[in-house]
């Protein structure tokens, strides 16, 4: 497995083997699918739609709906604008949607479609009914990741349909409005940040939501439109909120910033609250803008974490880890193994942005100063790393098993995408209670593999 | 089969040069395939009498991919072929890849092939190189031979020496030759020495100097090239020679661009700028 890549690293910059990331459009027919009655639309050729929506499917493992503009040749020469407005109609006549979410490719962005124009012109001449809307995202995938992707279709949403408040923010029964932004995560992730919020005695707006989307149960009849996502109300609704919580920079950032000009909403970026101390700070900003105290509940679940942590400290101390995947998740991570008391050694990301660096170096401040640190990077690259500095761990994407098999490494799946393995979408990684499954799953890891490892006469049953 | 692309700045008289260098060649006996590489799709107006009735592209997004050559070629002045290859109104889509596309497919229909016994393409291509779609005449080999209209005015100087270094970056992989530039005179003072020296300076020659004449513009309103409007005008024999310069042209090189501040000394050194 993998049995020529090098040892010596040298310095690259015109190849990319192995890429820790995929494109922009994905993450945007991902967001779009956390919109309720939603159809997300791929402007481009059909080979781009086809691609995004089986790669979904192959992580949740629901059906993931999107159209696609069709182009041709000659769509690529005059322009796709009579295939959207065309493509629009049948939509709307056929699958009745109440939001189409389109996101543009790389062809289409080359050539310089103009979305809101095209829009326009199908309002004018028809294809859109009364009451119907369409929003749009630009992602050509030539820039940023699919994490750049997510960002820009959840600034869309906000961007078309966020509305100044007119009534007060302040809610009948005393509750206060919070929209948070949940990050690139899975449907359970979503559903979590909503409970912790609704601990906190906040009515929370999460934007985009996949849970009861990309989670909805099996009821022996298909629905189209399940009963997840975000609503067009809601989403009118956050200028009422008192703040815009973005978990995650990179995904949830634009968004924040999109309701903060357009209600004047202030912004709280924070990463995502994965481990220990980032949902302390998670929960501590809902604290603070709900004027709440923590409810013993939430205290419970934070104490059982501790606990845990307190108990296997001593399978996981100094152990050495390498994390990679999309940059949200990779910071939140190599910030709760070193928690945890181990050493993240190589932490990665294929999404373009020096701030991931930055953000790194400041969680770890010193605790992992000889870490490997690097954005834009690919899974080669991670190769070569642990080979020159071994590690007792690897904690990353579906794309990691390769590099665990090649190095003989222990591995635990986390983040976007898990192709080969079931059941991630319906358990949170966020919150106290994500810690608590992370932490199972990691030492699941690292045990299997010293009982693996260990004479007979080393073999325990107790450890 | 000898195949030329005459290049230059946007309104110096390319599509009047090439059709009226066409007629003249065609009165020679040639066989001459026209190809406007212009989305105006204005290259053959005047060996057709008027503006082509269906562009490649226009044909190919109505009819599909089932077309047929006789769909998109006309018979022009003096058994002259002639093709536009059309391309999207301004603003919207992409006109290179439309180049690209009706490039492509002129050579699926078989436009090209021995038995049209062609004895010259022209491509007329828009204004300056400004992306991969408009260098597409020059590129793989297509067209061997690079004329570029210019004349005496800075401007256009500065866009021919730019296509130079569009022809020089083909020239490798291609095999694309200039063959030397056509000086369209617009009554600059010192024009004649001024060009000729711009070519010799890019290693190529002045192959002809096409005198200002009104006739050419009073040929124009009447659709038609010099050469039909009235065989016998100066103008025509102009254009009859250029036509003869071409076909016995031996000077294929590849240009040597300048750079701007010699471009600029140029013109300082003949008065213009003076």
């Amino acid at each position: 497995m993998l049995d020529h890549t090098p040892v010596a690293v040298m310095e690259r910059h015109a190849l990319r083997i192995n890429p820790a990331k995929t494109c922009q459009p994905i993450g945007a027919l991902y967001a779009a699918s956390g919109l309720h009655r939603c159809l997300p639309h791929s402007h481009g050729s059909q080979g781009c739609c086809s691609y995004h929506r089986s790669h979904l499917t192959r992580h949740f493992r629901e059906p993931v709906m999107a159209s696609s503009s069709s182009f041709t040749e000659g769509a690529s020469v005059f322009g796709g604008a009579s295939n959207l407005v065309q493509a629009l109609g049948t939509i709307f006549s056929t699958y009745g949607p109440d939001v189409v979410a389109v996101h543009t490719t790389c062809l289409s962005e080359t050539i310089g479609d103009d979305i809101p124009s095209i829009i326009a012109r199908a309002r004018e001449e028809g294809a859109i009914p009364d009451g119907k809307h369409v929003i749009h995202a630009s992602t050509p995938s030539y820039s940023g990741s699919h994490v750049t992707g997510f960002a820009a279709m959840a600034a869309g949403m906000v961007n078309y349909f966020a509305e100044e408040p007119t009534s007060s923010r302040r809610r009948k029964d005393g509750r206060t409005r919070v929209n948070i932004v949940p990050g690139f995560v899975e449907p359970s992730d979503m559903r979590e940040v909503r409970r912790i919020a609704e601990l906190m005695n906040l009515t929370p707006t999460v934007l985009p939501d996949t849970s009861g989307v990309l989670d909805a149960p099996a009821t022996g009849t298909y629905e189209f439109y399940p009963k997840g996502g975000v609503t067009v109300d809601e989403l009118r609704g956050l200028g009422r909120a008192v703040a815009t919580v973005a978990l995650g920079p990179q995904a949830s950032r634009a968004a924040a910033v999109a309701v903060e000009n357009r209600c004047y909403v202030p912004r709280e970026i924070l990463d995502l609250p994965i481990g220990i101390a980032a949902t302390d700070r998670f929960v501590g900003v809902l604290r603070r803008r709900a004027a709440y105290e923590v409810p013993g509940e939430l205290l419970d679940e934070r104490g059982q974490l501790v606990d845990l942590m307190a108990d296997a400290r001593q399978h996981l101390h100094g152990k050495k880890v390498a994390i990679f995947g999309d940059p949200d998740h990779v910071v939140a991570m190599a910030e709760f193994v070193a928690d945890l008391g181990m050493r993240p050694v190589h932490i990665l990301t294929g999404t373009p942005g020096k701030s991931f660096e930055k953000r790194v170096g400041t969680l770890l401040a010193g605790r992992s100063p000889d870490a490997n640190v690097r954005s834009r990077g690919d899974l080669f690259l991670l190769h070569q790393w642990m080979k020159n500095d071994p590690v007792d761990l690897l904690i990353g994407t579906s794309y990691g098993k390769h590099l665990a098999r090649a190095e003989d490494v222990p591995f635990v799946r986390y983040g976007w995408p898990i192709l080969d393995r079931f059941g991630h979408s319906y358990f949170p990684s966020v919150g106290y209670r994500g810690g608590l499954r992370l932490m199972e799953k990691i030492l699941d890891a690292l045990l299997d593999r010293r009982d693996r490892d260990a004479p007979d006469e080393e073999f325990e049953l107790i450890l | 089969m000898r195949k030329v692309a005459i290049y230059g700045k946007g309104g110096i008289g390319k599509s009047t040069t090439t059709q009226n260098t066409v007629a003249g060649l065609s009165e020679m006996g040639k066989r001459v395939m026209v190809v406007g590489c212009d989305p105006k799709a204005d290259s053959t107006r005047l060996l057709l009498g008027g503006l082509a009735q269906r562009s490649v592209l226009d044909t190919l997004r109505s009819e599909g991919e089932d077309i047929e050559l006789a769909d998109v070629r006309s018979p022009g002045f003096s058994n002259t072929l002639c093709v536009e290859s059309g391309g999207p109104e301004p603003g919207v889509g992409c006109a290179g890849r439309g180049i690209i596309t009706s490039i492509n497919l002129l050579e699926q229909l078989g436009a090209y092939d021995a038995s049209e016994s062609l004895d010259y393409v022209f491509y007329d291509v828009l204004g300056d190189v400004v992306c991969g779609g408009f260098a597409m005449p020059i590129r793989e080999g297509k067209a061997k031979e690079v004329y570029i209209v210019a004349s005496g005015e800075m401007m256009a100087m500065y866009a021919a020496n730019n296509i130079c270094k569009g022809v020089r970056k083909f020239a490798d992989a291609g095999g694309v030759r200039l063959g030397g530039i056509i000086c369209n005179s617009r009554n600059v003072d010192n024009e004649h020495g001024l060009i000729d020296h711009f070519a010799r300076k890019l290693g190529t020659q002045m192959i002809y100097f096409v005198p200002r004449d009104n006739d050419v513009q009073r040929a124009e309103i009447k659709r038609k090239t010099v050469i039909d409007w009235a065989p016998d005008c100066p103008q025509a024999d102009h254009y009859r020679n250029l036509a003869k310069a071409i076909d016995g042209n031996d000077m294929f090189v590849i240009p040597q661009p300048m750079h701007t501040d010699e471009l600029e000394g140029l013109l300082l050194e003949h008065g213009v700028l003076g």
